[in-house]
């Protein structure tokens, strides 16, 4: 193709079919059904096949972009998985909640005077190919080393780190504290935005290849880290998670119907509360939901709430839209489906009845004043503009503290003022000897494809110490 | 799968004792902390205090009595069935030490919790002085076992069936002005706590309660247990489950307890419905 480089620049990018807003608003299936071989194909054709792709210097885990794209083109779909899996462990998944946007389609070159080529749609097909046809090859492992790695955490962090070393020889046992692998994966990203049984499926695929998974294992509780040391690992990653919700300490927060965005997307999402009673976990419905925050957690509480039948979901948030921080293509979704955004107002305190039970929020309006700390203009309060609103269930998505369980019980670990664990961010190395972390319980709340770099470069690390020391 | 080895009814068949393989949960547990524990893959994850632990044969004994869908699903599993998930030890242990004299107070399944701890207190030196209550005699649990860690055991019932006729803090009243206590622990309904703690209030006696509410994960993320205590909030299952009866807000722990309780119901009605 590369003899005709003018016809590639007038194929429109293809677009992404979709489920229907007012249809999908109301259903936990997928929104997005993937592209088809005809439209993939057309897609790949886009692709310039640059020599010093930047797409690539885009992307965290520097997967060969044009590489798999080559391939796609070709027709060589199997090829093509197994081009993606040389560098990240979870495609299915990244082709669908990463921030393209801001990684690799951010760099693309036709993306400079149009639309950049639709890598995350690609990579998603690739991987969703693979798994439907099971024409897929597993990368071949190194010869075993009898090294033995720990991994703390089925996160996104986690798969990296067990992926990444199971293919350079060395045993790795992965510890998960849920009944279930997946970390946020699971419990946080809801179905309709990434079905479960394609973490299932990745998490599957590591276990192919020789990764031991540990479930209802509570590390700092259930085991400790001196034990894991004492047992015969020869290193350790830890990859929790963020995981304290933060409320917001205002009067009221405890009544029934005020959630933190964990619990309620674990109910969910992890526990299958929507399908209640075939599933025995139980969740708020809410007729009139606020949602308090605007990231791409606030997005996914905010969306559910619909799709559980809420006649009315709101997102509050104490900024303007401009300092949204929830990906453009979640605010998107979130319009089309008919959540309401309340900028610049901020909660005061909420109001219940005699049962205990939410029936209302407070809120106060903000104006835009000098920029604070971040760089973003700091919500200043506006004497005397409290009002009502009415609400009957409340999820507060304000990010997250660092969780001490396992930092407290576990030696020699650096914390920095706030509770993360103090890492290098090269090496992801941490302040004890053999005991590496990444992802949020390093960063605070951040993405899943940033927990996947800090992963990948731990792994690099592990790897380096575990045939050459400290 | 989690293993059942022993299983007991008692009460009549509302209370159910489960002894359950899980030796690494059994080696590192101690009283005063609790599983969360999961039937099946539908099933909810239920928060229970462990009643007792055997690291040598690796296993953990629980004692619930069956209030809805999730333990009457319970009561079905037979010896030799099993859980699918249970997780733990989560929770801070009982910080067991001499005090002189230790007053345990327990009511209804309550009293599996109290057990564990009421020997641990025994064994710290203490002299430990225990009361007990149930709604009637045929109800009672653990009685034999709590004189056995106990230098004086009084029972109590609500309908002088057997024992005292009325309420355990009726009796821990006449107890507190009879002895110089140093610690007292009271573990039962949040009715029996929340009164409990008032009486130790006013004579002066650290209280500990122990607290089962709602929650999900049990390892601090979910936040569905949160109380508030002395005008704080905090999370039960990786603060507590043990707080300062004296500074806990019962009344805000009694109304969340009931968030799903027309759900529940539900869930339960489906659940006779389809074993009928």
């Amino acid at each position: 193709m590369a003899e005709k480089p003018e016809k590639k620049e007038k194929t429109p990018r293809q677009p992404m079919p979709e489920q229907e807003p007012k249809a999908r608003a109301r259903n936990f299936e997928e929104v997005p059904y993937g592209y088809g071989p005809e439209a993939a194909v057309k897609e790949a054709e886009r692709c310039l096949q640059c020599k010093n792709p930047a797409c690539v210097d885009g992307c965290p885990v520097a997967v060969d972009i044009p590489g798999f794209i080559n391939l796609i083109k070709q027709g060589e779909f199997a090829r093509s998985i197994s081009k993606i899996w040389e560098k990240n462990s979870l495609p299915a998944v990244c082709g669908r909640v990463c921030p393209q946007e801001m990684q690799c389609e951010g760099r693309c070159i036709i993306g400079k005077k149009g639309e950049p080529v639709a890598i995350g749609n690609l990579e998603r097909f690739a991987a969703d190919f693979a798994r439907k046809s099971g024409e897929c090859e597993l990368p071949t492992l190194a010869q075993p080393t009898g090294k033995r790695v720990a991994v703390v955490g089925s996160g996104p962090a986690g798969l990296t780190v067990a992926g990444d070393l199971i293919l350079k020889g060395h045993q790795v046992t992965i510890y998960e504290a849920f009944h279930k692998p997946g970390g946020v994966l699971v419990y946080g990203i809801p179905e309709f935005r990434l079905p479960k049984e394609i973490v299932f499926s990745e998490v599957a695929a590591l276990e192919n290849m020789g990764v031991k998974l540990e479930l209802n294992q509570v590390i700092g509780r259930t085991i400790t880290v001196e034990e894991l040391f004492a047992e015969g690992f020869d290193a350790v990653f830890l990859g929790v998670g963020a995981g304290l919700p933060r409320f917001l300490n205002v009067p009221g927060e405890n009544l029934i119907g005020i959630y933190s965005a964990n619990e309620y997307l674990t109910r969910s999402n992890l526990m299958k509360a929507y399908r209640f009673p075939e599933y025995d976990t139980p969740i708020i419905k809410g007729r009139k939901v606020i949602t308090l925050g605007a990231g791409n957690v606030a997005m996914d509480a905010a969306r559910t709430a619909l799709r559980l039948g809420a006649e009315s979901s709101s997102i509050v948030y104490r900024r303007s839209r401009e300092e949204v921080p929830a990906r453009a293509a979640e605010v998107h979704h979130a319009e089309e489906e008919g959540v309401q955004f309340h900028f610049l107002t901020a909660p005061v305190k909420f109001l219940g009845n005699e049962k205990g039970r939410l029936t209302g929020m407070v809120g106060l309006k903000m104006a835009l004043g000098e920029p604070d700390d971040s760089g973003r203009r700091r919500p200043v309060e506006i004497k005397g503009s409290e009002f009502e609103m009415e609400c009957d269930l409340a999820i507060i998505a304000v990010g997250a503290n660092a969780n001490p369980l396992l930092t407290r019980s576990t030696e020699g670990l650096q914390l920095n003022k706030w509770g993360y664990i103090v890492a290098d961010e090269a090496t992801g190395k941490t302040s004890r000897k053999a005991v590496w972390a990444g992802g949020d319980i390093v960063t605070g709340s951040a993405t899943v494809i940033l927990a996947m770099g800090a992963g990948r470069k731990a792994a690099d690390s592990i790897h380096d110490y575990l045939v050459r020391g400290w | 799968m989690f293993k059942i080895v022993r299983r007991e009814e008692m009460s009549g068949g509302t209370v159910v004792l489960n002894e359950i393989e899980a030796p690494l949960i059994a080696r590192k547990a101690k009283p005063g902390q609790f599983v969360i524990i999961k039937a099946n893959e539908t099933g909810e994850r239920v928060p229970l205090t462990m009643a007792d632990t055997d690291p040598v044969k690796g296993t953990i004994t629980l004692i619930y009595m069956v209030v809805g869908k999730s333990t009457a699903l319970f009561k079905t599993l037979k010896v030799g069935e099993g859980y699918q998930d249970i997780i733990g030890p989560l929770g801070k242990p009982t910080h067991l030490e001499n005090v002189g004299t230790a007053v345990c107070v327990g009511g209804g399944t309550g009293i599996a919790v109290l057990h564990p701890i009421t020997r641990g207190l025994k064994q710290a030196g203490n002299k430990v002085i225990s009361i007990i209550g149930a709604r009637s005699k045929n109800i009672l649990i653990l009685e034999d076992q709590m004189r056995a860690v106990s230098d004086e055991l009084h029972v109590c019932t609500d309908d002088g069936s057997y024992g005292h006729h009325g309420f355990v803090t009726e009796v821990l009243k006449t107890v507190l002005d009879k002895n110089k206590v140093g610690l007292v622990v009271g573990i039962g309904p949040v009715p029996m706590m929340k009164f409990v703690s008032k009486i130790t209030k006013d004579y002066g006696v650290k209280t500990l309660v122990s607290l089962n509410p709602i929650m999900i994960d049990g390892t601090g993320m979910c936040g569905g247990c949160r109380v508030t205590v002395g005008g704080k909030t905090q999370f039960a299952c990786v603060d507590g489950p043990e707080f300062d009866g004296h500074l806990v807000d019962f009344d805000e722990l009694t109304l969340r307890l009931q968030a799903y309780c027309e759900d529940e119901k539900e869930c339960y009605n489906n659940f006779c419905t389809l074993k009928a």
